[in-house]
C-alpha cells in the first residue's frame, strides 16, 4: 500500500516536471510552471522520506536527512534571494555544480555500498558482482556528475571574473587524453578485485575532476551561457543514471527530461548567436586562434570623444533615442539610472526605446530581466529584428557597455571570428554614442570598427556614473 | 553479446522511458522564445535536482555505524537540496521580473 502510494507520488512528480517545463517555455505561464515543478518535487521528496522501502525496510537516519534538508534549504534560499540580478547566471551555474556533485557523491556511496556487502570475499573480481549495465551506470554517474561539478565551478568563476580564460597549445589533445584516462580507469576498476578497487575508483573521480576544469577553461566568458546549459543537461543525465540505479522513475524521467531539453536549449542558444556547438567548444572565442590574431592585428583608427554636455544636448534635441544595453550596464548596475534617463527624456518629448540583442549581457534574456527589474515597460524593449528596422529613424543610439553585438565585422569581415553572428545594425542611426570603460575589446577579443567610424563618438566611464551625469546634464538643458 | 541482450530485455521498461522522455524533452521546449532561455535553463536546473531523492535513499539506507556512507549521504543531501531549493527560488525571482510588465 505504502509503496503503491510512493509510485503515485513519483508519477505526479514526473508529470509536473513535464508540465512545468512546458509552461516555462511560454512567457504567460512561465512562473506558474516553475511552481508546478517545485510542487511536484516536494511531493517526490516527502514521499521518498516517509514511504520508501527497500527489502521491506523503511529508511532510517531521519535526523541526518532532515538536518541536511534544513541546511541545504536555508543556505539555498538565502543564496538565491540575496544574489543580485546581475549575478544570476553564475548562481545558476553554482547550483548546477551542486547537483553534479550530489550525483557523484551518490555514485560513490553506491560503490562503497557494493563493496561493504561483498566485503567477506575480498578476492572477487568486481565484474563478478555487478553486471556491465549497472556498472556503466554507476561509472557514468560518477564521471558525468564530477565533470558537471568542476565545469560549473569554473564557469561560475569565469562569470564573476575570478577565473581568467586560459588555454595552451595542444590543449584539445591533452583534454582528449584526460578523458581517455578517465575511461581507462573506469574499465580498470571494473576488472579489479574488491580489495584493490579503491585506487582505480578514486582515479576515475580524479581524472573526471581534471577533465571538467580543462573542458571549460579555454572557453571564452561570452560563451559561458552555452557551456552552463550543456553542463546542465550533463547533470540531468547523471541524475537519470541515479534513477536507473535505484529503479526510481521520478529521477529517471526528471533527469532524462532535463538532459534532452538542456541539450536542445544549448543548441537553440548557439543558434541565437549563429554559431555551432562544436565551434563554441573547440574554436573558442578567447582561444586566441589565428583569425582573431589577424583581426586584432589591424591598425587602430582614430576615435573621437564626446563630452557629457554635448551628449546630453544631442539626446535632448533628438526625436528618438535608442539604448543598446550590454554587459557594461549589468556590471555597473546601471539599469535603474537608465530608466531614470528614459523618464527625463520622455518628459522632453523624446521617444525612448531599448534595442535588445538576444545574447547581450552574459545570458540570453539577461538584459530583459535587468531592465524589467528597473520597471522599464515591456513595449519599450525591442527584439533584434524590430530594432534593426527602427535604427533608420533613430537620431541617437547610446551603447552602454555592449561591444561584440554591435560589431559590423560580423557582417562585413568573413575572416572575423564572429562573422555570421546577427548584430544590431546601429550604424544606420544618425549618431552613435558609445559608452565604455576603455578602448579594450569585448569578450571576443577583437577590435570593433564601429568605434572608428565618423558618426561614432566615445563617452568613456562607468555606465552608472555616466548615466547619472547625463541625467543631470539633460535636466539642465 | 548475450549479456547485453539480456540486460536490454531485463530493463526494457526503463529503456522505453528513456527514449520517450528524450522526445518529450525536445518537444516540450521546442518553441521557446530567446527571452526565456535563461529562466528555462534555471528551471531545468532545478528539476534535475531530483537527484536529491537518490541522496535521501543513500542516507536512509546507511547503517548507523557506517560513517563513510553517512558522511557521503549527508553531503549529497545538502548539495541536492541546495540545487533544488536554490534552483526554484532563483527561477521564481527571474520570472517575477517578467510578470511586472503586464
Amino acid at each position: 500500500m505504502q509503496l503503491n502510494l510512493l509510485t503515485i507520488c513519483y508519477l505526479i512528480a514526473s508529470v509536473t516536471f513535464i508540465l512545468g517545463l512546458k509552461m516555462l517555455s511560454n512567457p504567460a505561464s512561465a512562473r506558474k510552471g516553475n511552481l508546478v515543478a517545485a510542487a511536484g518535487m516536494t511531493i517526490a521528496i516527502i514521499g521518498t522520506i516517509f514511504l520508501y522501502e527497500s527489502e521491506g525496510q523503511r529508511l532510517h537516519n531521519y535526523g541526518w536527512i532532515f538536518g541536511g534538508l534544513l541546511i541545504g534549504g536555508i543556505v539555498g534560499t538565502l543564496a538565491a534571494k540575496k544574489v543580485k540580478m546581475t549575478a544570476m547566471p553564475e548562481m545558476v551555474s553554482l547550483f548546477n555544480g551542486m547537483g553534479g556533485a550530489c550525483a557523484a557523491l551518490i555514485s560513490a556511496a553506491e560503490f562503497y555500498h557494493i563493496y561493504k556487502v561483498h566485503q567477506d570475499a575480498p578476492g572477487t573480481a568486481f565484474y563478478d558482482i555487478v553486471s556491465v549495465g549497472t556498472y556503466i551506470t554507476i561509472a557514468a554517474e560518477t564521471i558525468i556528475g564530477t565533470i558537471s561539478y568542476t565545469g560549473s565551478i569554473i564557469a561560475w568563476g569565469k562569470l564573476n571574473g575570478r577565473v581568467k580564460d586560459y588555454s595552451f597549445k595542444g590543449q584539445h589533445i591533452v583534454n582528449m587524453i584526460v578523458l581517455l584516462l578517465t575511461l581507462v580507469a573506469a574499465v580498470f576498476a571494473y576488472r579489479s578485485t574488491l580489495d584493490s578497487i579503491f585506487i582505480p575508483f578514486i582515479l576515475i573521480g580524479f581524472f573526471a575532476f581534471i577533465y571538467g576544469i580543462l573542458f571549460v577553461m579555454p572557453i571564452g566568458g561570452a560563451d559561458m551561457p552555452v557551456v552552463i546549459s550543456l553542463l546542465n543537461s550533463f547533470t540531468g543525465v547523471a541524475a537519470a543514471c541515479g534513477g536507473f540505479l535505484y529503479d526510481n522513475k521520478a529521477m529517471l524521467t526528471g533527469g532524462i527530461l532535463v538532459g534532452a531539453a538542456g541539450t536542445l536549449l544549448t543548441i537553440l542558444m548557439c543558434k541565437a548567436m549563429n554559431r555551432s556547438l562544436t565551434n563554441v567548444l573547440i574554436g573558442s572565442f578567447g582561444g586566441g586562434n589565428k583569425t582573431a590574431g589577424a583581426a586584432t592585428g589591424k591598425a587602430q583608427g582614430n576615435y573621437k570623444e564626446i563630452s557629457l554636455a554635448d551628449a546630453a544636448m544631442l539626446m535632448s534635441y533628438a526625436n528618438k533615442v535608442m539604448i543598446v544595453p550590454g554587459y557594461g550596464l549589468a556590471v555597473a548596475q546601471a539599469q535603474h539610472t537608465c530608466h531614470e534617463l528614459e523618464k527625463i527624456l520622455e518628459e522632453k518629448g523624446v521617444e525612448f526605446k531599448y534595442a535588445i540583442h538576444p545574447v547581450a549581457g552574459r545570458m540570453p534574456g539577461h538584459m530583459n530581466v535587468l531592465l524589467a527589474e528597473a520597471d522599464v515597460p515591456y513595449e519599450k524593449l525591442l527584439e533584434m529584428e524590430q530594432a534593426n528596422d527602427e535604427f533608420k529613424t533613430c537620431d541617437v543610439v547610446l551603447i552602454l557597455g555592449a561591444n561584440d553585438v554591435v560589431n559590423p565585422a560580423a557582417k562585413n569581415d568573413p575572416s572575423s571570428p564572429i562573422y555570421g553572428m546577427p548584430i544590431l545594425e546601429v550604424e544606420q542611426a544618425k549618431t552613435v554614442i558609445v559608452n565604455k570603460r576603455s578602448m579594450k575589446p569585448g569578450y571576443a577579443g577583437i577590435e570593433n570598427d564601429l568605434f572608428f567610424q565618423p558618426k561614432t563618438s566615445m563617452l568613456f566611464g562607468d555606465a552608472k556614473k555616466v548615466l547619472q551625469d547625463l541625467c543631470a546634464e539633460v535636466k539642465a538643458v | 553479446m548475450e549479456n547485453i541482450l539480456n540486460w536490454i530485455s531485463d530493463n526494457q521498461q526503463i529503456i522505453y522511458i528513456v527514449i520517450l522522455m528524450i522526445f518529450v524533452g525536445i518537444e516540450v521546449i521546442g518553441r521557446v522564445p530567446s527571452v526565456l532561455h535563461t529562466p528555462l535553463m534555471s528551471g531545468a536546473n532545478a528539476i534535475h535536482g531530483v537527484v536529491i531523492i537518490g541522496a535521501i535513499i543513500v542516507m536512509g539506507k546507511a547503517e548507523s555505524d557506517n560513517y563513510l556512507a553517512l558522511i557521503l549521504g549527508f553531503l549529497a543531501v545538502i548539495l541536492g537540496t541546495l540545487n533544488v531549493v536554490g534552483g526554484f527560488v532563483v527561477t521564481d525571482r527571474m520570472l517575477e521580473m517578467f510578470k511586472k510588465k503586464k
